[in-house]
């Protein structure tokens, strides 16, 4: 029985440090915006889970093409703990959106290129995690993760630009701006700060609950030897 | 020099090179899903009546009248189409895993991707000809013309796409224990971008839209179908492998 590593402890401590000052900043440093007011504040932490979210699932097609490559279960583990963090954060970031976009847009949910093809990349890893389910073989399950997590993650590029060529009304605050986008602003420099410790924050918090799954990933590996030990 | 000749016409008439082998491999499982659906008759059948049924249903659902026809016609027969493209893949497949048919093709000494490619070639001739026999009877039905080069085009480069990331999915449905209902959750996520350019594409040209306006389209259909026929042939082998 392994025990807890101490940097994974120190990094814990950190994480919950990180994410005190992040939300700090949020509140207390970050100015308000002119127009949206209070519920700008939510960008924060949304466009940092998204990120988060896309993060996981590109960390999960590497994985997984390394897996199809070595055949080695550590990929496999941490494909699937990459993917269930991802799925959550990214479902926190489409509820931030939506509360965000009650407000802003006016409805709670529009068939906007980025929020459909969110939707979708939602679906796609539920699917990944309803595949998994359905197969005992442990092998056999790890090489159908692995395909399905790169077949997933290459289609959702084509999916973002089959829907973008119909218009989009998300607005696009870190780089260059659509003319037609609602609820577009720009940052001054306090906001950059607070945008990209978040973004760091969150970087931080996928490392720290990435290390614990792939660390009960691993265990729940050695349970199951044990078990098919006992019952031997 | 001249030796060689001798040895090269020696070579019998039939050609052994690796290609000609591949085709022949991927010919005769194609047959073998032809041949064997010709004595059975079941699975087209099905996934005919159940297009027909699908249009029915669109037609009490959708009140398609003249208007509404115009504008839903297309978006009506992708749904169509994937319905029963659905039902179609997931019988090929699964004809295949229950009577150990699966196991005997891969023990057969050729090279996988030929097995893939057949299984593909088949659920592609089924999908089409699924196709041939809606699209006049849609016709009749809704009184609209549905044969122009340019949506056949359409259905030809949408069908590729959709069979390509189809078979390649209901291999891996096929061997999981939730399989029937397996397969459209995985696939449906994946195929979006064919279903939203086919619809767009086919929307254009049966409301005569300039060919620029269609074109975007078509460029997706294409960019899909040569990305996911090449990723379905390189991971063909992961995905049957014991």
């Amino acid at each position: 029985m392994q025990s807890k590593p101490r940097f994974l402890t120190i990094l814990d401590s950190v994480t919950a440090i990180l994410f005190v000052i992040a939300v700090a900043m949020v509140f207390f440093y970050a100015p308000l915006e002119r127009t949206m007011g209070q519920v700008q504040k939510v960008f924060y932490f949304h466009v940092a889970t998204a990120w988060v979210g896309m993060l996981g699932f590109l960390v999960a097609a590497v994985v997984g093409i390394l897996y199809l490559l070595k055949n080695d279960c550590k990929y496999d583990i941490a494909g699937i703990a990459a993917i269930e963090i991802s799925l959550v954060f990214f479902f926190i970031a489409i509820i931030m959106g939506s509360i965000w976009a009650r407000p802003v847009w006016n409805t709670w949910w529009t068939w906007d290129p980025r929020l459909t093809t969110a939707t979708i990349v939602e679906l796609i890893y539920a699917a990944y995690m309803m595949l998994r389910q359905g197969i005992e073989d442990p092998d056999r399950r790890a090489r159908f993760g692995a395909v399905y997590s790169i077949l997933g993650f290459l289609s959702v590029p084509l999916t973002f630009i089959s829907i973008r060529l119909l218009r989009t009304i998300h607005p696009v605050v870190v780089g260059d701006s659509d003319p037609g986008a609602e609820g577009s602003f720009s940052m001054t420099d306090p906001m950059k700060a607070t945008f990209f410790f978040s973004l760091f924050t969150f970087s931080v918090l996928f490392v720290d609950l990435f290390w614990h799954r792939l660390r009960m990933g691993k265990l729940a590996v050695v349970v199951e030897e044990l078990r098919m030990k006992v019952s031997a | 020099m001249k030796r060689n000749d001798v040895k090269r016409n020696s070579q019998p008439a039939t050609p052994n090179s690796p290609l000609a082998n591949f085709f022949r491999a991927l010919w005769a499982v194609v047959w073998k899903d032809l041949s064997a659906e010709w004595r059975s008759r079941e699975l087209l059948t099905a996934m005919l009546v159940f297009a027909l049924l699908v249009i029915l249903i669109f037609n009490f659902a959708l009140e398609l009248d003249a208007r509404a026809r115009a504008s839903v016609t297309a978006g009506v027969l992708w749904v169509t189409f994937a319905f029963a493209g659905t039902l179609g893949l997931n019988r090929s497949m699964a004809t295949e895993k229950d009577r150990g048919c699966l196991d005997g093709l891969l023990l057969a000494p050729v090279d996988r991707s030929a097995i893939y490619f057949g299984k593909a070639v088949g659920n592609l001739i089924f999908m089409f000809v699924v196709e041939v026999i809606v699209l006049p009877v849609y016709s009749v039905l809704y009184n609209i013309n549905l044969f122009r080069p340019g949506l056949l085009l359409v259905i030809l480069l949408g069908s590729i796409g959709y069979v390509a990331v189809g078979t390649l999915l209901s291999t891996m449905a096929v061997q999981a224990r939730t399989r029937d209902i397996l397969l459209p959750i995985l696939l449906f996520p994946l195929v979006v971008p064919v279903m939203i350019a086919a619809v767009k594409a086919s929307g254009g040209f049966l409301q005569n839209l300039a060919w620029a306006e269609v074109n975007a389209w078509l460029n997706i259909l294409v960019v899909y179908d040569i990305i996911f026929i090449a990723i379905a042939f390189m991971f063909f082998d992961y995905v049957v492998e014991e």
